[in-house]
């Protein structure tokens, strides 16, 4: 039964590869390579969720090793229920996109076989990823991921914005890279080989802290921790919106998923492990929400809020690493749970947003939030589903964000009881952290949904919009769907999670079938007063007038949509107590004089980490580098003598050892 | 408390004392500036009368308009359904409930400012923003007076943290909980916007907070709205009256609950009375103070034991 539950996840590999070959073939025909391609990706996403529940409820446990060896390593896949519940969100959210992407594509004016391609060669890498058992197989399926996200990144390479955003993409996933070969290396070199479960037994003797360091510099990277996350608020926006959907939803998941492989490798956690994530979890998050606020680009504002989602992840698996290093393995196992069911929630929701915002592409032609406004009308399907992607983001119930957020607050405050007092200050940051980003984010998509597609259009495109086409708006319902089932149904999408918390944390405590059913219970309940009351006036209108006007306008009768608050002005006062850390530069012109003439503002919010951080980093880099120049003449003389010096040195310090030893 | 008798008498509170407060409110304010003012059963009447009459609706209305009040007042309901008001515990508390008390108010914000932007007025919009920054700013002091509460209790429920609290020396031994009283007391003043953070009888649109939100609401859309934002400043001034003094389950209880609710609504009324609204650029430091209180209470709370 398990070596079927491993066979169905390569089954889909292969047919994945299979219509990536022949979606390249058929390339010179648009239509038929992306019937070709999304087929063969829905066909392998079904076939894949199948293989991961079945993986799931049957606690697969079992590794196989193919008869070709790879240089240094080998071809060795396993399965186990971390494995399992990746798998699981890969498929889900990859096949939702697949959908979506059929309607997307369809109306792009440009060669399409490369972005079927790339998606289908980006699904098969990322399950790749999951199911390796080999230090050296994973860097391979890791580095196909990372290049077929490249290509994506960069369809519509004839613009220039993107093009440079690939080739950011493509300069930090290779500094993630290089920092996991070297993590690789440290482990492989105490093992003496590249196998997982020789890595896992020797671990903890290999270094653990410098190991520690590296995967989370590594996988940070590409998970998106502050500040390593420079380059996903250019990169996923670049890419068409079913793959943004991808990257957001499951992709960045790998940096978590191999964070939380290696971690197991290295033995018992110290404390400061895990004090270490909240911290990066709370700046991630934080830093996320504040810059997305201050965005006017609907997938850029999209693409922060990844990060700060990763944060709460990231928070969540802080818990559960304080819990582990302070032996409490129920604090543990709540983070944990949280942590993972988050990153099932934040790909459909995210998926979803991503759907969402490219529906508003399509339809009004622009993601510039302010000449958007009034799409609710024009796109009831797309709106409603924004908002349940928008109100499942920000936490809140009855959706599927606030059960996973849930977890991570029980395992917190439980770890505040439980935990000796010196854990307490990262406990109760990743509160603190938590309630912010909570607040902020409800800030946040209150803007977005409402200046998309609220009040009265701001421009042509979005006077004039369309709804999106039947495929688009299936996937969309379909993530919305999903959405308020895990949050009415908290019970059934925490099995999902129990068993990989439960080895991460080390027992299987889970929080009390009681509260999910209450959990469960109050979400039903809130929807059944909605509807209630919804009927409740229905009645008392019946009889009575009820007449249409315009918005009060405190007297004046012809507002026009550029009176609106504009998105601009609704984050102005959630900035104001930020703006000391934040980076804001503001071109005015204002009104001078008595007649005064032609004026203009202009305020943009540049990214912290990328103007505070690595801007300055890279130029301390430099200059400390060309004070270097002083040594350089470019005479072959002065060469020699280096050589010579150098020489002479060595031979002092070997005589040096030798009289000494 | 699964017994329906206390379910009838938690739902009989929930359901027709709210509107109360308000009125107490106001009477304060009357009395203190030597008016007679309004009566206190004022608020039934003006929520009755709203429910009887018909609504007018902008053209740029949406449903999200149209649903703004109606999710406002479900959630507070169901918020209402976790907090214990007279007894310790509540009908639905479960472990982590003070968890999703926090979340279902912040859904009805979310929608009641999602309706403020579908009218697409300027004034709207602004209280929709100055609502989302305020309320982000309150949301980190609320976890941190919960955090006081539930710590020593064991467990993230409101009936642990007020079966938990020792009453018989608190004053004296409990700094703790007096940073949680005042912390949790400036939330409420933030979450049903009143003075200092909020003014709910100014008359110009500009310097408004919530108010402005519901200009555009008439008819029972609006009576939804009052009778909602009742409830959740009645479930701010029962968790006080929680902290403050032990309630006994059942009708012992129930005077003790009723003076310590009636006695918020008069003390916030005083605070109203004696108090100018702050500057909006103002309002923030007021917050940011207000849980800068309570982590030093949460502070000492967790090392007291080791100093």
């Amino acid at each position: 039964m398990h070596q079927i539950a491993l066979s169905i996840p390569l089954v889909a590999v292969a047919i994945l590869a299979a219509t990536a070959i022949a979606a390249a073939v058929l390339g010179r025909n648009d239509r038929a390579s992306l019937m070709v391609g999304s087929l063969g990706a829905l066909v392998a996403s079904g076939l894949g969720l199948v293989g991961a529940v079945l993986a799931l409820a049957t606690r697969a446990e079992v590794e196989r090793a193919a008869a070709w060896a790879l240089p240094l390593g080998s071809i060795r896949v396993g399965l186990d229920s971390l494995t399992a519940f990746f798998l699981f969100c890969i498929f889900l959210i990859a096949g939702l996109a697949a959908l979506y992407g059929i309607g997307y594509l369809r109306g792009q004016q440009r060669r399409l076989a490369p972005a079927v391609v790339g998606f289908n060669l980006l699904v098969a890498a990322m399950v790749l990823v999951v199911l390796a058992r080999d230090a050296v197989f994973f860097l391979l399926a890791w580095e196909v991921m990372s290049i077929a996200s490249y290509f994506l990144v960069t369809f519509e390479s004839e613009r220039d914005s993107v093009r440079r955003a690939g080739t950011t993409y493509l300069i930090a996933t290779h500094i993630g890279v290089l920092v996991l070969f070297a993590l690789f290396g440290l482990l492989g070199r105490g093992a003496g080989s590249f196998a997982f479960a020789d890595l896992a037994r020797t671990g903890s003797r290999a270094g653990p802290h410098l190991c520690f360091i590296l995967a989370v510099i590594g996988f940070g990277t590409k998970a998106g921790f502050w500040p390593l996350h420079f380059w996903l608020p250019d990169a996923h926006p670049a890419a068409p919106s079913h793959v943004s959907a991808v990257m957001s939803g499951v992709m960045i998941k790998m940096g978590i998923y191999g964070l939380l492989r290696v971690v197991s490798f290295l033995g018992p956690p110290p404390a400061w492990w895990g004090a270490l994530l909240v911290l990066v979890g709370a700046i991630s998050g934080i830093a996320g929400v504040v810059h997305a606020l201050a965005q006017h680009d609907l997938k850029r504002l999209l693409a922060y809020h990844s990060v700060e989602n990763i944060g709460i992840i990231t928070l969540g698996i802080g818990v559960g690493l304080l819990g582990r290093a302070h032996g409490n393995p129920a604090v543990a196992t709540l983070g944990y749970a949280g942590a993972l069911l988050h990153v099932l929630n934040h790909g459909l929701f995210k998926g979803l947003l991503f759907q969402g915002a490219g529906s508003v592409l399509h339809g009004a032609g622009t993601r510039h939030l302010e000449s958007l406004g009034g799409l609710s009308r024009r796109m009831p399907t797309t709106a409603a589903t924004f908002l349940v992607g928008a109100v499942a983001i920000c936490g809140l119930p009855p959706l599927n964000g606030f059960v996973s957020e849930w977890l991570i607050y029980l395992g917190a405050f439980r770890g505040g009881t439980d935990l000796p007092a010196r854990a307490i200050g990262a406990v109760v940051v990743a509160l603190v952290a938590l309630a912010l980003i909570g607040g902020l984010a409800a800030a946040c998509f209150v803007k977005a949904f409402g200046v998309v597609f609220l009040g009265e259009a701001r421009s042509e495109g979005a006077r004039h919009a369309h709804e999106s086409g039947l495929a688009m708006r299936a996937a969309m319902i379909a993530g919305a769907i999903a959405c308020l089932a895990i949050g009415l149904f908290p019970a059934g999408a925490i099995n999902l999670v129990a068993g990989a918390a439960a080895e991460l944390g080390g027992t299987a405590v889970r929080p009390s079938s009681g509260a999910l059913a209450s959990i469960s219970a109050l979400a039903g309940l809130l929807l059944a007063l909605v509807g209630g009351l919804a009927l409740l006036r229905m009645a008392l209108l019946r009889s009575r007038p009820v007449e249409r006007g315009t918005t009060w306008g405190c007297g004046y009768p012809h507002p026009s949509p550029r009176m609106q608050y504009t998105a601009a002005s609704f984050a102005d006062p959630i900035l104001a107590p930020f703006a000391a850390v934040l980076h804001i530069r503001t071109h005015a012109h204002l009104p001078e004089g008595m007649f005064p003439t032609a004026a203009h503002f202009d305020k943009h919010v540049g990214d912290m980490a990328g103007e505070r951080v690595l801007v300055p980093a890279w130029r301390t880099f430099l200059h400390t580098a060309l004070r270097l120049k002083v040594i350089q003449h470019g005479r072959m003389q002065l060469y020699l003598v280096y050589v010579l010096v150098t020489l002479v040195g060595l031979l002092l310090w070997q005589m040096g050892g030798a009289l000494g030893g | 408390m699964a017994d329906p008798g206390s379910i009838a008498l938690h739902l009989g509170l929930l359901l027709l004392v709210p509107p109360l407060l308000p009125g107490l409110i106001a009477k304060t304010k009357a009395v203190a500036s030597g008016r007679q003012g309004p009566p206190v059963l004022q608020p039934y009447r003006d929520i009755w009368k709203l429910l009887g009459k018909g609504a007018v609706y902008s053209q740029t209305t949406t449903w999200i308009f149209r649903a703004g009040p109606i999710v406002t007042l479900a959630a507070a309901i169901c918020a209402g359904l976790l907090t214990p008001l007279v007894g310790p515990a509540a009908p639905l508390g479960f472990a982590g409930d003070v968890v999703l008390f926090a979340y279902l108010l912040a859904l009805g914000r979310f929608f009641t400012m999602a309706a403020a932007l579908d009218t697409g007025s300027s004034f709207e919009g602004m209280g929709a923003s100055r609502e989302a920054a305020f309320s982000a700013l309150a949301e980190p002091t609320l976890f941190l007076v919960l955090a006081i509460l539930c710590i020593p209790a064991g467990s993230p429920s409101f009936a642990a943290a007020f079966t938990a609290l020792p009453w018989q020396t608190w004053i004296a031994a409990h700094p703790p909980l007096i940073a949680a009283t005042v912390a949790l007391f400036v939330v409420l003043l933030a979450e049903s916007s009143r003075i200092p953070v909020d003014d709910p009888d100014t008359h110009l649109e500009l310097t408004m907070i919530h108010e402005v939100m519901v200009l555009d609401h008439g008819g029972p859309d609006f009576a939804f709205l009052l009778y909602g934002s009742a409830i959740k400043l009645f479930l701010f001034a029962s968790l006080l009256v929680h902290i403050l003094v032990p309630v006994p389950a059942g009708l012992p209880g129930l005077p003790v609950f009723g003076a310590g609710v009636v006695a918020v609504a008069i003390v916030v009324g005083i605070v109203e009375s004696i108090t100018a609204r702050l500057r909006l650029v103002r309002v923030p430091q007021f917050l940011i103070g207000a849980s800068v209180v309570a982590m030093l209470g949460l502070l000492i709370l967790v090392f007291r034991g080791t100093l």
